[in-house]
Parts: C-alpha cells; sequence; structure tokens
C-alpha cells in the first residue's frame, strides 16, 4: 500500500439544536456542525477525514483483491424510518452490500447522500448514521465519501438515504442470470418474506401486532462461504422488492429455461404464513433484505447448502426447486396441495384483498 | 400452522381426487361434453388457482368462474362517482386495497391518489370511521362495497357513527346481493351450469334458504363451500355424489364457519340500514333487478350518494369484452377474443381481469395462458 498523508484533524463541529432545519442545508457553519457531528463522527475512517470533494482509492490497493471493479447504487426510501430489526440506515448499508456481493465481488467502500426534511429530531439522523456506521463494519466496508442535503418539510418522506458502492471481483468469479441450465438447483440462504411482513406490520394501518422482525443483513461473509463451497455457482440475486418469485421470473427469462419450485420446501416462518394468510398476501412476492437466491450446478449443490447452514446467515438454507428444460421464462409451484400453479411477475404492488 | 395445515392436507387430497374420478366415471361425462360447476365465489376461484386444484380433477369436470368477485364486477360509471368523491378537496376516501386499482372511464383510486386525491387503504370501515374522529375538519367516504360478506360491517359501522353522532363520515354504497345475480345466470338463454359451489362467507350472513329455489325451481344441486382447497375438493365431491344418487339439494360443507340460519344479528344490521335498489349495474352482466342495496332515508346523512352530488353516469363495457360468456361458463377465459392481448392486468378492458380474484386474472397469474394456448393449438391441429 502507497503510503498516503492525511492532513492534522481539524475540530469537530457540534450541532446544538434538537432537530434538522433549512439551516443545517444553507452550505455554512450549521451544514459543517451537522455533518462533522452526525456523519463523520459515526463513519470516521480516514478516507473520510479530509471531507474533500472526493475519496482516492488507490488503484493498486483495489488491484489486490480481483481484476474487476464492480459499482453499484440504490436508493432507500421506508416508511417507518425505524422498523423492527432495523432501520433506513441499515436497510442502506446491506442494500449496496448485497447487489456487490451478489455479484461475486468483495464489497469495499460506500458513498452515502441523505436528503433530510426540516424537522427531523438530530438525534434519529444521529442513530441512523451510527446504524450504517455499526452495520458498515459488520460487512467490512468503509463510508468514504458523502452529501447533505435538507429539504422543506413535507418535500420528502422525513429522509432518503442514496448509497453507491464498489466492490472487487476475484479472478475467475463468474456469474450471470444468462447463465442457468436445466438440472440447476435453486437455492436460499433462509427463511423468506420476513422483511416485507415487518415493514407492513409496522405501519401500523393493518391494526395486527406483529412479532416479525426484519431479516435485513450483509451477506458478503455468508456470500463468500458459498462461492468456495459451490465456485460454479452460476449466478445469485437478493430477492428485495417483489420477492423470489420475481428474481426467478427474472433468471428464468434471462436464461430461456423454466423454473419449478417445490412449495413444501420454501422456508417460511410460521408468522410470516398468517400474516399472509390474514391480509391475503402471497410470500413469494415479499420483500427481503438479507436473503439471496442462488442457482447452483446440481454437482455443487448439496456442498452450497451445507456452507451456507454452517453461516449464522444461513441456517435455515435450502434447496427450493430446479431449473426445468421446459417452456423458456415460465416459474411453476409445486403447491402443497399436490397441485401446479404459475409463478408470474406482479404487475403492480400487492394489495390486501376484500374477503 | 393450526387451523391451515388440516385443510391442505395432501394425502386426503388424493383420498378426495379419487372419489371425484370414481363419481365422474359413472355419470358418463368425458373431456368433450364435461360437468360444469360453477364456483361462485372470488376466493373460491383464488384457492383453485393458487393450489392448482383445477389441474387435480379430471378433464371430464371443468370449473366455471363465477360472478362472486365484488371487486370485478363494479361497473366502472361507480368507479368515476368514486373518483368524482375523491377528487372533492374536502374529502379523505378510504377504501380496501384491491378496489383501488380497479379501471374507471378517466382513471382509478390508485391514479387519483397519484394526481393528488387524499385516498387511504383501510382494512375495515372502522377504520374509516376512526379516521373521520381523527380528521374533524374533513369528510371521510368508506367505499361500501362487497356482497353480504362485508355488508354487515358497514352497516355496524354507519349505526356505530350515528350512536357517537359522527357528521363528517358517510358510506359511498356498492354492496351487491348474490342470489338475484345467481337467479340471472340460472335464467339466461345459454347456460350449461350442472351444479353450483355456493359462496361460503355469504352463507354465512345469510343462511342457507336464501338458496333453495336453485334446487327446487332449477333443478341445480348445490354445495355451500369453504375457501380451502381440501373444502373445495370435498364440495366438489359431495356435489358429485348428489348427482351419482340422483338428488338435487342444497348441502353445507362449510357447517363449521356458516350456520343454517346465517347470523341474525348481522341480517338485522343489514335490514335496519339498507333497502333494495330497484336495480344495479354490473360489469359483465349488465344491469340486474334487485341486485344491490342502498342506504335507507332514515340514515341518508352517511350516504355519499345524498351528500355528495355524484355523476353517476352509465358507462357501457367495451364491446370487444366477452365477461358475460366467461362468468356463464359459454366460454373460458381464453376463449375471449381480447384475452391476453388488449385485455390483460396492466390493462383490463374487462371485469375479470381486474381483480386477483377474477376469473382471467387469475387464468393469467397462476397457469390459463399456456393452458390455453395449447389446447387452442390442438384445437387447430
Amino acid at each position: 500500500m502507497n503510503m498516503v498523508s492525511f492532513p492534522p484533524r481539524r475540530p469537530r463541529g457540534k450541532v446544538h439544536v434538537p432537530t434538522v432545519t433549512l439551516a443545517h442545508g444553507g452550505g455554512g457553519k450549521a451544514m459543517k456542525d451537522l455533518i462533522d457531528d452526525v456523519f463523520v463522527a459515526a463513519f470516521d475512517n480516514p478516507l473520510l477525514a479530509p471531507l474533500d470533494d472526493q475519496a482516492r482509492i488507490d488503484l493498486l490497493d483495489l488491484a489486490q483483491f480481483g481484476d474487476r471493479l464492480a459499482f453499484t447504487t440504490d436508493s432507500f426510501v421506508v416508511d417507518p424510518l425505524v422498523f423492527p430489526g432495523g432501520d433506513i440506515g441499515k436497510l442502506a448499508v446491506c442494500g449496496t452490500v448485497n447487489d456487490l456481493a451478489v455479484g461475486g465481488a468483495l464489497p469495499l467502500y460506500l458513498s452515502c447522500a441523505v436528503i433530510v426534511e426540516e424537522g427531523v429530531p438530530i438525534d434519529l439522523l444521529r442513530r441512523i448514521a451510527q446504524s450504517m456506521a455499526a452495520t458498515a463494519q459488520e460487512a467490512g466496508v468503509k463510508i468514504v465519501t458523502g452529501d447533505t442535503k435538507v429539504v422543506n418539510r413535507g418535500a420528502c418522506d422525513r429522509m432518503f438515504i442514496t448509497t453507491t458502492g464498489v466492490g472487487v471481483v476475484a479472478a475467475g468469479i463468474e456469474l450471470g442470470a444468462h447463465r442457468a441450465r436445466p438440472g440447476d438447483a435453486v437455492l436460499v440462504n433462509g427463511l423468506l418474506g420476513d422483511h416485507g411482513a415487518a415493514i407492513l406490520g409496522a405501519r401500523g394501518d393493518m391494526a395486527l401486532q406483529s412479532p416479525i422482525e426484519s431479516d435485513c443483513a450483509p451477506l458478503q461473509g455468508l456470500i463468500a462461504r458459498l462461492l468456495e463451497a459451490a465456485p460454479n455457482t452460476r449466478f445469485m440475486r437478493d430477492p428485495t422488492r417483489g420477492g423470489i418469485a420475481t428474481v426467478l421470473n427474472e433468471i428464468a427469462e434471462a436464461s430461456q429455461i423454466a423454473i419449478e419450485i417445490d412449495e413444501t420446501a420454501t422456508p417460511l416462518r410460521d408468522e410470516v404464513r398468517g400474516f399472509c394468510e390474514i391480509l391475503g398476501l402471497d410470500p413469494l412476492y415479499l420483500a427481503n433484505e438479507g436473503k439471496i437466491v442462488a442457482i447452483a450446478p446440481p454437482d455443487e449443490a448439496a456442498a452450497a447448502v451445507d456452507a451456507m447452514r454452517a453461516h449464522p446467515l444461513g441456517r435455515q438454507a435450502a434447496i427450493i426447486g430446479n431449473v426445468m428444460a421446459g417452456e423458456p421464462g415460465r416459474v411453476t409451484m409445486r403447491t402443497i396441495f399436490g397441485g401446479r400453479r404459475i409463478v408470474d411477475m406482479l404487475v403492480g404492488e400487492q394489495l390486501p384483498r376484500i374477503c | 400452522m393450526r387451523y391451515v395445515d388440516e385443510f391442505r392436507d395432501r394425502a386426503k387430497a388424493d383420498v378426495l381426487v379419487k372419489e371425484i374420478e370414481r363419481l365422474i366415471a359413472r355419470t358418463g361425462r368425458d373431456q368433450n361434453r364435461p360437468l360444469q360447476i360453477m364456483e361462485v365465489c372470488g376466493g373460491h376461484t383464488h384457492s383453485i388457482f393458487r393450489y392448482g386444484v383445477e389441474g387435480m380433477l379430471p378433464k371430464s369436470i371443468e370449473l366455471v368462474h363465477g360472478p362472486g368477485c365484488p371487486v370485478c364486477v363494479l361497473p366502472m360509471g361507480r368507479v368515476d362517482d368514486c373518483v368524482a368523491i375523491a377528487e372533492r378537496p374536502e374529502v379523505i376516501f378510504a377504501t380496501f386495497g384491491d378496489a383501488m386499482r380497479v379501471p374507471g372511464s378517466r382513471k382509478s383510486l390508485l391514479q387519483a391518489k397519484a394526481d393528488g386525491c387524499d385516498v387511504r387503504m383501510v382494512y375495515s370501515p372502522m377504520d374509516a370511521l376512526a379516521l373521520a374522529r381523527r380528521n374533524p375538519e374533513r369528510e371521510v367516504v368508506f367505499f361500501g362495497i362487497g356482497f353480504e360478506t362485508t355488508m354487515p360491517s358497514t352497516a355496524l359501522t354507519v349505526l356505530q357513527a350515528e350512536r357517537e353522532a359522527v357528521e363528517n363520515f358517510s358510506i359511498f354504497c356498492n354492496h351487491i346481493t348474490i342470489v338475484p345475480t345467481i337467479k340471472a345466470i340460472l335464467d339466461s338463454p345459454d347456460l350449461r351450469l350442472d351444479g353450483f359451489l355456493g359462496p361460503g362467507h355469504v352463507s354465512m350472513v345469510i343462511g342457507d334458504a336464501p338458496y333453495e329455489f336453485i334446487a327446487r325451481y332449477y333443478k341445480k344441486p348445490m354445495v355451500i363451500a369453504g375457501f380451502e382447497p381440501l373444502d373445495i375438493l370435498q364440495s366438489i365431491w359431495m356435489l358429485l355424489r348428489q348427482i351419482d344418487e340422483g338428488r338435487c339439494e342444497i348441502e353445507n360443507q362449510y357447517a363449521r364457519v356458516a350456520p343454517a340460519g346465517g347470523n341474525a344479528v348481522a341480517l338485522q344490521a343489514v335490514a335496519r340500514v339498507y333497502e333494495l335498489r330497484e336495480f344495479f349495474e354490473w360489469r359483465g352482466l349488465g344491469s340486474i333487478d334487485h341486485s344491490g342495496v342502498k342506504i335507507r332515508d332514515a340514515y341518508g346523512r352517511f350516504d355519499a350518494e345524498r351528500k355528495f352530488a355524484v355523476p353517476n353516469a352509465r358507462i357501457a363495457d367495451p364491446k370487444s369484452c366477452q365477461c358475460g360468456e366467461v362468468l356463464k361458463g359459454v366460454i373460458k377465459p381464453w376463449q375471449c377474443k381480447v384475452f391476453g392481448r388488449a385485455c390483460t392486468p396492466e390493462t383490463p378492458l374487462g371485469a375479470l381481469m381486474v381483480s386477483s380474484e377474477g376469473a382471467c386474472a387469475a387464468y393469467y397469474q397462476y397457469g390459463g395462458v399456456k393452458r390455453g394456448r395449447d389446447e387452442a393449438e390442438a384445437s387447430v391441429a
């Protein structure tokens, strides 16, 4: 690693008011205080410390991990900002880390752009920044650059966060949605639908008390174990919005193959099943934030499941179905009742049924 | 999960399917002249597709997916009225989730919300009443929709609003009633149905007596059916047993939920709050006499139709739409001229493509497209 000399530390600013005001977005001292007190204090690392307009990363440093740069971005809007099992900050780190990791990349650096409404409590902002920092540490990434904007009350839903991430893909790892072949196994690393059910429950408009927590978690560690055990894994994706049904349809389409999953093999928490029964929702379409769908060749599938089960985030990993020659692009499910049905993409959002 | 898994037991399903195969063989029906059974209720249609029940049945039984999806049969003119009410600046328009996507001639409630209307999704009419209490300066209108299943909860909410003297709450009443609609289907000249699976949750409210005429005058058997896949198989088996034994009765498979006499308290509330309309317009079926209810004069101040001037325009179904023929079992969804082409879940032309409980949407979503294509190809060859 090249020697990098950092300028001496300057005194950190401090926020002395309880809520965010438009002054915190004005570019002056109030903004510097907010950035220092909330974000720099939490993310604290040498690449961020100079607070220049960009973080500068040594190429040789990156090259030791592989031969390709992976680069992704995602915006996070969630209501409520804090929910059982996480908050928007944790989500913003996990989402981008996982988008890098499912491509076979080692996630390394993130940016963090926050748009916040005036009136949001500083303590809430601080809590979310700290949650981002803790999750980044867990994921082995550094938040090295960022931006903060303050908007009028009502101009956004309290807070939006965008994170961009870079990672490096090791030589030899080749993943792609078009690589699935008949005979391959479809795997997941655990219970499905927790995040979607947790968020719907936390909104409170369903008047349902639910103990379900979001599965929000950074998956780089689990994915590394999986790729060691099953190096010829064809493809991975994190089934966030649209759930596993959507991801399976995307794979079937891209690879021009059919996929059949088995309802009895699909891991679901009883609480999520009950939640879906009451509201008339289908758990296959609920969002996940700590899950992957992986396609593995038949001779590596068992090793892949074992590797995931050995990891804390994959205890309930399972083979849920198979890739088949059938009608290209078609996803079907063998139901618990012994019938068969098509699992299509959703047209819009899932809405609770009347009766 | 208790009270759920028992009703999805595969081993019991296998036994029932074998029994069904044995009984249907004795009727002499085959694939070319199948026994047509209509499941009246959209909830049944949903379960049938969700669990792949249709594919487990012999090809000599054909399920016809009936009119019992209240979201599907709502005519475009009524959706336009909803949007007109929601567009009033003082109004908070509260609705069940799946009614939000139903297209009107101008827009759906989902689009109206995007355009700035205050449309809120609620899970019960009581939630809408709570909204009215919390927002005394606004007018809260609840979109009353559904058959006898949801009719009592809307009625009880009106009675509660009266007791609490909540003045900023009203109902846009689109409740409909199933019996006149079954009768309209039975009266249609192209009818081919051999029997009915009766609506379980409607029956929970109205009991089984209102269906007697179906067996007595139209000589069609009916089994009131629950909504789990095993309920549906057992009901089909009960229907076949009636046919096999030459009986024609109203039987109840769903006695664990639907008592013979219905629910007296619910019926009382319904009778107090509503009266029959002379007629009500249905998407796909046209106008049916006495098939809808409106709020009685005594509760007129809770009636959004009186409170706000609604356009009340009648918008004809698109000409190309064959929902009526599908509803009566004359054609299957994929035999409709526009199925999967001009009419898809993204851009529904007809009633049955609107809600996930609609027969066409269910086919499109859960497995009819391929089967439709296969059969079309086979018939061409």
